[in-house]
């Protein structure tokens, strides 16, 4: 308390909250629309059209997935080529020491590995994850955001953040609650 | 042209008057719920049977696999026949996962989550018997490409090293698949529970989820990547384990019918697993809601469908080794079927090719107790498959006086008794500390969560039976 009253507390952003999906989609289309850069809808499930109502592209995910496919497959080959002909050759019942088409299972299975420990990994690093810091989690309303709450957080960065204008802005979009939520030293 | 159309509404996937909350609220408060009774009682008796899995384990390394009814001829008994089992049984859950994903079928959200956590601990008992058969398992390392002092590297040629990459690959996606799926949930919890355990435990594991759409854009798209990685993958695993008879040479198992027959009764196994756990679940956990018979029915017709496909490999095994022509193959499947292990062929037919058929009937498809029933009684029948397939193809091969008869040992019934011990005591602590049931899944198939679903003030619409009801587009 008697932090507050020596300086303002540092805003991180502002947090409107909707009532349903609808509402929140048309929130995200103002937002956008604004101009702001710096903000995300926070929803318990994904929302159809979401994506195309914030103007996101399409997700990067993919390269890295491919990324680690190709990885996943040019070392299985390497592995299993240098082990059994190069390594130690051992003739197993006359068959070639270099026998490709028995090499293919294995390496089917670690360019999948590979792979889905790009998509998953890839993911999480894509979302900032783990991040069990973040300021949105001192507010007590935006718990609902995994039952049945809809945000809009616009952050105190963003280029277009005035006080008066953003908090305007979310009202005119309909939130049924709107509060500010302040930087992590300042909480 | 006077003919009139009406317009038959595809099945709510979620009944009842349910809203976001209340799913939350049905599936959440299971784990803060107090500990039922028959929970303990589960729990101890699969403990117990952990407990003797653990030691029949520990008297098999200690004396070697020689306590196992294992001889000549028949070098692969149970051991070979549960591993496929179990890891027939594992398929269900990610074929339900990535499959149906893939297809859009939003039923599977209903029983998704605990179909992947039962992939993952039937595979973990699958895992179990082809380690613990090898013998001397303290070099088990050495089906790995690790380097060892010998400087010897695994056969890349042999089905069996397939094999271990096919599962531990199998296992790890999984694995994966299925936590990804949990992340949101265990964020609903970790915002839900009262308990600061309870939030610092499901925090943890939320990896600090918020649900903003930046997150759900990489999610989805991530979720889609891994059901299209898994799908190949689920039909490679299977597909692998039948080259460990396929890719030998003796009669009965030389067929290049065995990946596709075996894909089958995989999915075939694993739905009646799922079945079987389901109905005890949403019996227990009142979730008929959510897993109606709607549900019950669809995986009915899988069953159906799979157990006809199986039932045609049965039939066409036969055909090809009198159309082929080899002696020994022929006599492998007339021996099958008239031979010392005929009861148990007959079981298996009995059990995976007539069974099912009873579900070509509506009423009894979408009967609880029918399903259960017949669920059970199609795991029975693809373990007897898997013994057929194993013990009569090598008891009698080629030379009569090499010919043998398997029976098992004690030490065999009680590994295999024991390895539901593991799997009830994974899924019990499964059932009461993690979401059962997919929530954002759930959620997401409701008619509210789209956003065309509310009026062009985007309030709700005045009564669902309103929206029902929405004038007649023929009109």
């Amino acid at each position: 308390m008697s932090k507050a009253e020596q300086q303002p507390r540092k805003v991180y952003g502002m947090l409107a909250e909707y009532s349903n999906p609808a509402k929140l989609i048309r929130a995200a289309k103002l937002v956008n629309r604004a101009g702001y850069q710096k903000y995300d809808a926070y929803s318990p499930f994904p929302i159809h059209g979401m994506d195309e109502a914030m103007g996101l592209k399409e997700s990067k995910l993919g390269y890295i997935v491919l990324f680690h496919a190709i990885l996943g497959f040019l070392g299985a080959l390497a592995l299993q080529i240098w082990t059994s002909s190069i390594a130690y050759p051992i003739n197993i019942s006359g068959k070639p020491f270099m026998n490709i088409p028995a090499f293919i299972p294995v390496t089917f299975e670690l360019t999948v590995l590979l792979s889905a420990f790009g998509a998953v990994f890839g993911m999480f690093f894509m979302n900032n994850m783990p991040r069990h810091n973040n300021p949105l989690f001192s507010s007590q309303r935006f718990e609902k955001v995994t039952d049945d709450g809809f945000f809009i957080c616009i952050e105190a960065s963003d280029d277009f953040f005035d006080e008066d204008k953003t908090k305007k802005l979310l009202e005119d979009a309909g939130a049924i609650h709107i509060e500010h939520i302040f930087t992590l030293e300042d909480r | 042209m006077s003919k009139k159309y009406e317009y038959v509404p595809e099945q709510p996937l979620v009944q009842g008057n349910h809203t976001f909350s209340s799913i939350t609220a049905l599936i959440g408060d299971i784990v803060e719920k107090p500990t039922p009774m028959w929970w303990y009682i589960a729990f101890g008796v699969s403990n117990l049977l952990l407990a003797m899995l653990l030691g029949m384990i520990a008297y098999l390394v200690w004396e070697g696999t020689g306590i196992w009814g294992l001889n000549n001829p028949v070098g692969w008994g149970w051991a070979i026949i549960n591993f496929v089992w179990w890891v027939g049984i594992g398929h269900a859950g990610t074929l339900i996962s990535a499959i149906l994903f893939l297809f859009r079928q939003g039923w599977r959200t209903a029983i998704n989550r605990f179909a992947e956590a039962m992939t993952i601990f039937a595979v973990m008992c699958a895992g179990i018997f082809p380690a613990i058969h090898v013998g001397r398992i303290w070099v088990v390392y050495w089906m790995f490409p690790i380097p060892n002092q010998m400087q010897m590297w695994p056969n890349f040629n042999s089905p069996l090293l397939w094999d271990v990459f096919a599962v531990s690959t199998y296992f790890t996606v999984s694995l994966l698949f299925w936590y990804v799926g949990l992340v949101p949930d265990f964020a609903t919890l970790r915002d839900r529970v009262k308990s600061k355990f309870g939030r610092f435990i499901y925090g943890f594991f939320a990896l600090g989820w918020t649900g903003g759409n930046r997150q759900w854009q990489n999610y989805e798209k991530s979720y889609l990547i891994l059901a299209g990685l898994a799908t190949p993958l689920v039909l490679s695993v299977h597909t692998i384990v039948s080259f460990d008879f396929a890719v030998s040479i003796i009669p009965g198992w030389h067929t290049t019918i065995f990946p596709p027959y075996f894909v089958a009764g995989a999915i075939f196994s694993g739905f009646a697993m799922v079945m079987t756990l389901m109905i005890i679940a949403r019996k227990i956990y009142g979730l008929e809601d959510i897993m109606t018979v709607n549900h019950i029915e669809k995986m009915n017709m899988i069953i159906l469908v799979t157990g006809t496909m199986v039932g045609f490999a049965y039939v066409m095994e036969f055909f090809i080794a009198w159309y082929g022509g080899v002696e020994y193959e022929k006599f492998a499947f007339i021996n099958r079927a008239l031979g010392p292990y005929s009861w148990a062929y007959w079981m298996m037919f009995l059990c995976n090719v007539f069974s099912p058929q009873f579900f070509w009937s509506k009423k009894l498809r979408r009967s609880v107790t029918a399903s259960f029933i017949l669920s059970i009684v199609v795991n029975i029948g693809m373990w007897f498959e898997r013994f057929v397939i194993t013990v009569s193809s090598l008891a009698q091969d080629y030379l009569p006086g090499a010919w043998g008869y398997y029976s098992p040992t004690w030490v065999d019934v009680l590994t295999y008794v024991g390895t539901f011990g593991l799997f009830f005591t994974n899924f019990l602590l499964f059932l009461r500390f993690m979401p059962m049931v997919a929530i954002a899944e759930i959620k997401m198939v409701m008619p509210q969560a789209d956003p065309h679903y509310y009026d062009e003030n985007g309030d709700e619409p005045v009564t669902a039976n309103e929206f029902a009801k929405k004038p007649d587009l023929n009109a």
